[in-house]
């Protein structure tokens, strides 16, 4: 007999997320009277539409960029998402200031275009991509995340982008690369925040090259069907769910694919503290705060709310478990 | 010598520091911060993560008044205002006040009261112990400062142990900069640190000059 438990995927949601019967009563009732009053004819084609396009509201502020239900495994939770205002808002973008309010006050002087990502390294086929080439690379999808921030609070968002792998695929990586470094943005004309010497810059991140081809691991454009806001890494950054937020570069310039571990930032500046794999574990605390639970921000209840416990791999253990078999997790942290 | 025209003011200035009312307006003042953020916490002005900025807000005015209080003594010294000496203890406890605010904030917000959550947390982790132990002094300073305690004690005695203050400053600059070590963010902990050093340097340095 099959029994669907968390640790085969099955996550689920708390009671309170799921969409209360009046809503959907009321939400059936004036679909109904759309289509009346578009006519029959159209309700088909309407139907067909709303099962393939997210149903995620815009928040009407920047450029659309609307992505199709992701069908990857794990990429689409049913847990409430976090108002765009938070995501927005609450940010760790060094580049920008290390307050989480400072970025989204600071990063209007980024230019997110034009733009290029340089690919280099062990690969078949380097070069330069431009912004325009990459967002045609691949169709654009929806993923709703979980976000597990080191500091012990999280988010769930809906990113719009497209797995990594089919980058990595058409740049043909050799037998001998083994790492992907990430390589962000330095410039200090539009980033105040490389004035301080918090870390060194540029910010580098990396992931083994199995990490990195794994379909959860998404490069973004947007989210909440839009673009990125500058404050979250205009024009694309990476977004690894089921490894510490810091460790999904935002605002990325170059990936290079390596023989050797990548050195990384956080790595470098306190490698007691961040691990090169940095996956989510609540069993293995920071060494000043434990990371057995979280608190997930605008929960209903603010200040009250109960803190979560932090899931192994933030929950998408079943997905990226096997990626670690063998591994001492507490050795490589 | 000092001169005519500070001491004519600093007298008027004492006369208005030892006026009846002072105490009433600083005590009000002293609670501000803490009625603003309990309003904005029920406000919700507190931004994303309401928990994590009540409980640093409320940490960041525990060493504001601390910095206040040690204010006290250099400048009642340097301009001769003595009257200021009404105020100490006064500032004093609202340094132990808002401490209490703070670790409960923390107990309540980040631990949910779980007793044995933060007993491992103490002990484990060096800048919790450090504020802890900060917390623990300022309990014994508190429950000494009144004025049965100093005649219970004797003045010499009271004096000693309420030296304390200088070794919780330290703590209290130990515990705010292992907390931003992890941002590798020092400048705020210079600043207090900097401020903290100077009034302590001063009272060193009269201290080798008598």
């Amino acid at each position: 007999m099959l029994i669907r438990t968390n640790d085969n995927g099955f996550n689920h949601s708390l009671s309170s997320e799921i969409t209360p019967p009046e809503a959907y009563r009321n939400r059936r009732q004036w679909l109904l009277a759309a289509a009346a009053m578009g006519g029959m004819a159209s309700w088909a084609g309407r139907n067909a539409w709303a099962q393939a396009v997210s149903a995620t509201p815009k928040p009407g502020k920047l450029g659309a960029l609307p992505g199709k239900r992701s069908a990857v495994d794990g990429a689409m939770t049913m847990e409430a998402l976090t108002s765009y205002d938070d995501v927005s808002s609450y940010n760790n973008f060094y580049e920008f200031g290390t307050d989480k309010s400072d970025p989204v006050a600071q990063a209007k002087t980024l230019k997110p275009r034009p733009w290029t990502v340089a690919v280099e390294g062990l690969v078949n086929k380097p070069g330069t991509f431009d912004l325009d080439a990459l967002l045609k690379l691949s169709p654009m999808e929806e993923r709703i995340y979980r976000l597990r921030c080191v500091e012990g609070w999280s988010m769930v968002i809906p990113w719009v982008g497209y797995s990594l792998s089919e980058l990595i695929k058409q740049v043909q990586p050799q037998g001998s690369a083994k790492f992907v470094e990430f390589v962000t943005l330095a410039d200090p004309k539009q980033m105040p925040g490389l004035r301080s010497n918090v870390l060194g810059w540029p910010y580098v991140e990396g992931l083994r090259l199995d990490e990195a081809m794994h379909p959860l691991t998404l490069l973004a454009f947007g989210m909440y069907g839009e673009v990125l806001p500058n404050q979250n890494g205009a024009p694309l950054r990476l977004v690894v769910p089921w490894k510490y937020g810091f460790k999904s570069g935002k605002s990325l310039v170059k990936i290079r694919f390596t023989d050797k571990e990548p050195r990384t930032a956080w790595n470098v500046a306190a490698p007691q503290e961040y691990g090169f794999y940095s996956n989510v574990n609540p069993e293995v605390a920071h060494p000043r705060w434990s990371q057995a639970t979280e608190r997930r921000i605008g929960e209903g209840g603010g200040l009250f709310a109960k803190r979560r416990q932090t899931l192994m791999f933030n929950g998408y253990a079943p997905q990226v478990g096997q990626l670690y078999a063998g591994m001492d997790l507490r050795k490589l942290f | 010598m000092r001169p005519r025209g500070l001491s004519a003011g600093g007298s008027r200035i004492n006369r208005w520091l030892g006026h009846s009312a002072i105490k009433p307006v600083g005590f009000v003042l002293a609670c501000l911060p803490f009625a603003w953020l309990i309003w904005a916490a029920f406000s919700n002005q507190l931004g994303a993560n309401p928990a994590e900025a009540l409980i640093r807000s409320l940490g960041d005015w525990t060493l504001r008044f601390l910095v206040l209080v040690l204010s006290i003594t250099p400048l009642r010294v340097l301009t001769g205002w003595s009257a200021m000496a009404r105020l100490r203890r006064m500032v004093g406890l609202f340094v132990f006040f808002y401490a209490c605010m703070h670790l409960l904030a923390y107990a309540w917000f980040d631990m949910e009261f779980d007793l044995a959550g933060i007993a491992a947390d103490v002990v484990k982790r060096p800048f919790i112990l450090v504020g802890f132990l900060g917390w623990v002094l300022l309990l014994a300073l508190a429950a000494t400062s009144f004025n049965r305690a100093i005649r219970a004690l004797g003045s010499k005695r009271w004096q000693m142990l309420h030296r304390a203050v200088y070794v919780i400053a330290g703590l209290a600059v130990l515990h705010f900069f292992w907390m931003r070590a992890g941002k590798n963010n020092f400048a705020e902990v210079g600043v207090y640190a900097a401020i903290l050093g100077s009034l302590l340097a001063w009272r060193l340095w009269r201290w080798l000059r008598s």
